[in-house]
């Protein structure tokens, strides 16, 4: 009834590798296909929050292999033209294939040379095509993206996931950051409305803070993307997580 | 009989384990729409969620397909996102190739086509569809997700549907009660019922919160409204 | 076979054939019952003189609100009280027997009862069920050894911290106790903290909701402050709802003559006696 768990949690099973006397495959090779992948190398929370005339976005730059913290300089947060940033958190190969997209997108989009850009709503209105058209045929990108941007001034924060339920909002986190940055942020948002770029700042990194306290994926590496409508985008990292673990010395005796 | 024992190692098994994808996601949500003579109007609240968290508290769930026809949608967002879209450019289709806009009874027909078309992969929406007929009289329509169609003068789906169905069929349908008069309803009261039915739907259902977007539809066009539900 | 000269002596340890008949029951169709779980957030943290606890009001059925204000911290000694989260049945009994046993020792240790023999009672309690229990439970008290405050799972693993937080809100929650706890808390502010980390659940996990309940446990006192903070209110109607009279069908009528009947009273019921 009970026995030992897997080698590894989404890892390539051991048992292809390895021959051993007398043990059959379990499963026939078959000529179906198998879609449905469950995802690999996989990003945890991104945490996004608008202020006054732009929008910051922060992600750790760990990519996990199952629990495995397998690659630790993975941005995944990444400026797609002057008015635009994207994040994407859940798998890594399937954000760098979106990414490639994109890029070519871009690069055509300067070949015309006619002056016209993508705008984010463009960008995010694309996105939820190409994810719903994917779980469509149940072979989604596993991916949960974020786009930030500033169209007619105005910042735009919007996000879509995996089976492409979009919104937009002022506040937007993915992963355990759902559970975690957006009561934080909410509340800051409710005491003050309109953030300025310090004041937003100073939030997202209290909640990259918490989050690596209590997401077990996280890690105290992280990227900032800041999309400003005087300043333009930058991104900047790698950032450290101030840590303070003074209260662990106090837990003792249970 | 075979003399080998085919070893059990459960750490080698090669058996692949499938992980479920499910393409439908429940993200709640409820749509009220009462019809009168001359007016009807339809309640969304505006909270999207899933599983146990709020998404966003803004969603606008109603979707003016033209100057007197409105779709209120809940259910699978990402479903939603993609019918209306699809059911914006139809519209647009149909008033190029026929110079003008498409009626509130078609477009009720088309819809129940486009949902049956997807018959054995479903929009997993509750959709209700409200407008002025070629009459000006108000009309809710009401659809299940493959595309039954029904016209009504009430309706409550999505989320709290179930809760609240049965207090508009006595309130508006002046059902289960004796010596009452069949009158037509007013604007002023249909709008107050639809305030106070999500009131309580919001007290009981988790799903329902945050606020409601209304659209007054009347010959002189739709009016917006909004009104604050409890955030909890 | 058995017989009264020799009978069959049951095999030692618990049994969970039942569960596996109930697994079998549900592949076959026949659902559980569903029990009421108190999809929660609760919370505890320890201050400068005591402990404090917090809870919301709100109990589910699936998607639907089944109770709008009920009571999730339970009383367990004079000196301790108990948050619980999960299935609704479940907490409130477990923490009834406890309380019970807490008393029974109390009478006869003559002491105060330490928190840490409600926490050692509690889970071995819950160990033995192996989960089926599903009580949650944030346990906080004072006695002689100072204020303490611990975490208890359903499986019966538990956890001594100078903060945690239990149920469906938890990391809402959390997050708040994260950025805000430090060591030696005024009695106000541990106060506030413990609302705002309430609220936090209430407001963003939809398995929480309606009011703040507050219980702060000192040395010598207990302050239970049922409905500390009503976090929403509820909207107003706009119509009445009351029926006209005639409006409810008569489908039969029968009337029966009351005959006057003198009534006597035989003595007040008088009270338990108790130690």
């Amino acid at each position: 009834m009970f026995s030992a768990p897997p080698f590894w949690q989404n890892g390539p099973a051991p048992g292809s590798f390895y021959d051993f006397p007398n043990m059959q495959p379990q499963v026939q090779p078959n000529d179906f296909r198998q879609h449905t992948q469950s995802p690999v190398t996989t990003s945890t929370s991104l945490v996004a929050v608008t202020y006054d005339k732009g929008i910051i976005i922060a992600g750790d730059l760990l990519a996990s292999y199952g629990s495995l913290a397998r690659y630790r300089n993975c941005p995944r947060i990444v400026k797609v033209n002057n008015n635009i940033i994207l994040g994407s958190s859940g798998d890594y190969a399937d954000f760098q294939y979106v990414q490639n997209f994109i890029e070519q997108k871009v690069i055509s989009d300067e070949c015309l040379d006619d002056g016209i850009t993508l705008k984010p709503k463009s960008l995010y209105c694309w996105l939820t095509r190409i994810l719903y058209n994917r779980r469509s045929k149940m072979d989604p990108l596993w991916n949960n993206f974020i786009v930030a941007g500033i169209q007619d001034g105005e910042p735009f924060l919007g996000t879509v996931d995996k089976q492409g339920t979009a919104y937009s909002d002022k506040i937007i986190c993915t992963g355990y950051g759902a559970h975690i940055a957006t009561p934080m942020l909410r509340d800051a948002l409710d005491n003050k409305p309109q953030l300025t770029q310090a004041e937003a700042r100073a939030q997202v990194e209290r909640c990259m803070e918490v989050l690596y306290y209590r997401d077990a994926r996280s890690f105290p590496k992280y990227q900032l993307g800041i999309i400003d409508a005087d300043q333009g985008v930058s991104i900047e990292g790698p950032l450290q997580v101030a840590q303070n673990w003074s209260v662990a010395h106090s837990i003792k005796g249970y | 009989m075979s003399l080998v024992v085919k070893p059990n190692f459960p750490d080698y098994q090669t058996a692949p384990v499938q992980r479920g994808f499910n393409p439908y996601a429940d993200n709640g949500g409820s749509v009220v729409a009462i019809a009168g003579d001359d007016f009807v109007i339809i309640g969304a609240d505006t909270r999207l969620s899933a599983g146990f968290s709020i998404y966003t508290r803004e969603q606008n769930k109603l979707f003016p397909l033209s100057s007197t026809t409105v779709l209120g949608c809940s259910g699978c967002w990402c479903d939603t996102l993609t019918l209306t879209r699809i059911l914006k450019s139809r519209m647009q289709m149909y008033q190029q190739e026929h110079n003008k806009t498409m009626s509130t009874t078609a477009c009720a027909q088309m819809l129940s086509t486009m949902l049956y078309y997807k018959r054995f992969f479903p929009y997993y929406i509750s959709n209700v569809l409200v407008g002025l007929d070629n009459d000006g009289k108000g009309v809710v329509y009401s659809y299940d997700p493959i595309g039954h169609c029904e016209k009504r003068t009430h309706r409550a789906g999505g989320s709290a549907g179930a809760l609240l169905q049965p207090l508009l069929d006595n309130q508006i349908g002046k059902k289960n009660m004796l010596n009452v008069k069949e009158e037509p309803v007013s604007q002023q009261r249909a709008l107050s019922i639809i305030k106070d039915v999500f009131i309580s739907a919001a007290e009981r259902d988790i799903y329902t919160g945050d606020s409601i977007l209304i659209n007054i539809i009347t010959k002189d066009g739709i009016k917006e409204e909004t009104f604050q539900l409890r955030k909890d | 076979m058995s017989s009264i000269l020799c009978p069959e002596i049951p095999s030692p340890g618990f049994s969970f054939e039942n569960c596996r008949r109930n697994a079998m029951l549900e592949v076959k169709g026949h659902a559980m019952p569903k029990a009421q779980k108190t999809g929660t957030t609760i919370v505890g943290i320890i201050y400068k003189d005591g402990v404090i606890l917090g809870a919301d009001t709100r109990a589910t059925e699936d998607t639907t609100v089944a109770d709008k204000n009920c009571e999730k911290i339970h009383y367990l000694a004079p000196n301790m009280y108990c948050c619980g989260a999960g299935t609704a049945a479940d907490t409130e009994m477990t923490t009834q027997m406890v309380a019970s046993q807490l008393e029974l020792h109390r009478l006869y240790t003559n002491r105060v009862v330490r928190v840490a023999t409600a926490n050692q009672m509690l889970k071995q309690y819950l160990f033995r069920y192996q989960g089926y229990i599903g009580a949650a439970l944030v346990l906080g008290g004072v006695d002689s050894t100072g204020p303490n405050l611990y975490c208890i799972y359903p499986h019966g693993s538990t956890d001594k911290l100078p903060y945690t937080t239990m149920g469906s809100g938890s990391l809402a929650a959390m997050a708040v106790f994260e950025s805000r706890w430090k060591p030696d808390l005024e009695e106000a502010e541990g106060i506030k903290l413990v609302r705002d980390a309430i609220a936090a659940g209430i407001f963003n996990d939809l398995g929480s909701g309606s009011n703040v309940d507050v219980c702060v446990i000192k040395k010598g006192s207990v302050d239970y402050k049922r409905t500390y903070d009503e976090a929403n209110i509820k909207g107003q109607k706009q119509n009445s709802y009351k029926y006209p009279r005639g409006v409810t069908d008569v489908l039969s009528t029968k009337v029966v003559d009351i005959e006057e009947v003198s009534v006597r009273v035989i003595g007040a019921p008088e009270d338990m006696e108790i130690a």
